[in-house]
C-alpha cells in the first residue's frame, strides 16, 4: 500500500490554502483556489484506483477486465467543469471590484470599505 | 499576514488537518479500492447500455440526475458572469480602435497557427461529442474544445470573431439554454416513457455510434450548453478589455 498519491493531494491542498491566505492579489488568489481544486482531482482519482486496473473504457479491452472505478472519474469530470465556470464567475467579480476600488489587493479593499 | 489573521488561520488549519485525518483514516489504501457500486457500473455498462465508456454511462445515465444539478451550476455561473459584466453607468461602448491595435500586435506565426488549428479542432469537437458513449470524450470535453477553437482564432489576431460572437450573443445564449433544457427534457422523457426520471428510455442499439440509448443525445445537449456557456463567458470577459470609462 502506497500513501504517496494521498500525500500529493494533501500537499496541493496545503500549498493552495497557504496561497489563498497570504495572497495580495485576487487573480493570484483565484489561481491558488484552482490548486486547491486540483487536490480534489488527485484525491478522487487515487481513491478509485485499483492495482493493475485498466481505464473503464471497454472499447478495446474485454468486459471482464479489472478496471478502476468509473464513478470517481465521473465525479472528477463534474469537478473540472464546475471549477472552470466558478473561476469565470470569480474573475468577473474581480473585474468589477477593480473598477470600483481600483485595486485587486484584498487587504487594500477592506481598508477602502465605504 | 497580520498576527490576528495568522491565529485564525492556525485554528482553521488545526481543525482541517484533524478532520482530514479523522475522515481518511478508514479509507481504502491506494490500489485497494473495492466498493461495489463502481464495479457494478463498470460491469453493466456494456451488456446493459451497449456503451463502452463506463464514465459516460455513469455521468449521463446512472447518475444523470446529479449531472442535471451540475448543469444548472454551470448555467447559473454563466448567468452570473453576464449580470456582473453588464455595461455599467458611466461606461462607454467598446473602443474599436483598441481592438484593431490588439489584432495588429499578433505575430505572423500565431496568426497562421491559430487559423490552421481551427478546422482540425472543429472536426475534433464533432468526433469527441459523437463518440462520447464509446471512447473517452463527450459533451463536456467537446464543448471546451469548441471554445478553444474560437480562442485560437482570437489569439491569432482575428479577435473580430469575438466581436461577431458578441453581436450574436442572443443566439449563443439560446444555444446554451437549449442545451440545458434539452438535457432536462431527456430526463423528463424517461419520466413520461417509463415513470422514472432519467430512465434510459431509448433503444440501446448493438454497435456503432447509435448505442447507449439517450447518452448520445445527452452528449449533444451538454456539448451545446458547455460550448454556449463558455463562449458567452469568453466574449464577455473579452469585451471588458475594450470597454473604457466615459471621460
Amino acid at each position: 500500500m502506497s500513501v504517496y498519491p494521498y500525500l500529493v493531494a494533501a500537499w496541493l491542498l496545503g500549498v493552495g490554502l497557504y496561497g489563498v491566505m497570504s495572497s495580495r492579489n485576487y487573480i493570484h488568489l483565484i489561481i491558488c483556489l484552482t490548486v486547491v481544486q486540483a487536490s480534489t482531482y488527485v484525491l478522487l482519482l487515487s481513491v478509485g484506483y485499483v492495482s493493475h486496473g485498466k481505464a473503464p473504457i471497454f472499447a478495446d479491452i474485454p468486459t471482464s477486465s479489472v478496471t478502476v472505478d468509473p464513478v470517481v472519474q465521473a465525479l472528477t469530470l463534474t469537478d473540472v467543469v464546475v471549477e472552470a465556470t466558478v473561476v469565470a464567475l470569480l474573475l468577473a467579480l474581480v473585474v468589477q471590484a477593480n473598477k470600483r476600488f481600483k485595486t485587486v489587493d484584498p487587504n487594500a479593499m477592506t481598508r477602502m470599505r465605504d | 499576514m497580520s498576527r490576528g489573521r495568522l491565529a485564525i488561520a492556525l485554528i482553521g488549519l488545526v481543525l482541517l488537518v484533524g478532520g482530514l485525518a479523522w475522515g481518511t483514516a478508514g479509507s481504502y489504501g491506494f490500489g485497494h479500492y473495492h466498493a461495489l457500486y463502481g464495479r457494478i457500473v463498470a460491469r453493466d455498462s456494456v451488456p446493459d447500455r451497449s456503451a463502452t465508456n463506463a464514465v459516460s454511462v455513469t455521468t449521463f445515465d446512472y447518475r444523470g440526475f446529479d449531472t442535471l444539478g451540475e448543469e444548472f451550476i454551470l448555467f447559473v455561473s454563466v448567468a452570473g458572469v453576464i449580470v456582473l459584466l453588464r455595461r455599467m453607468r458611466g461606461e462607454s461602448g467598446r473602443d474599436e480602435s483598441l481592438l484593431a491595435e490588439e489584432d495588429r500586435r499578433a505575430s505572423e506565426s500565431s496568426r497562421w497557427l491559430g487559423l490552421a488549428l481551427v478546422g482540425p479542432l472543429l472536426v475534433l469537437t464533432v468526433y469527441i461529442v459523437a463518440h462520447g458513449q464509446l471512447t473517452p470524450g463527450g459533451g463536456f470535453q467537446g464543448g471546451v474544445i469548441l471554445m478553444s477553437a474560437v480562442a485560437f482564432v482570437a489569439v491569432g489576431g482575428e479577435s473580430v470573431v469575438l466581436l461577431r460572437l458578441r453581436r450574436a450573443s442572443s443566439g449563443v445564449e439560446l444555444a446554451e439554454s437549449a442545451g440545458a433544457a434539452g438535457f432536462a427534457m431527456i430526463g423528463f422523457g424517461g419520466l413520461v416513457a417509463t415513470g422514472t426520471f432519467f430512465e434510459n428510455f431509448i433503444a440501446k442499439g448493438t454497435s456503432g455510434l447509435l448505442t447507449g440509448g439517450f447518452i448520445p443525445l445527452a452528449n449533444i445537449a451538454v456539448g451545446l450548453e458547455v460550448a454556449g456557456g463558455l463562449l458567452v463567458v469568453i466574449s464577455e470577459l473579452f469585451d471588458q478589455r475594450f470597454t473604457r470609462e466615459r471621460s
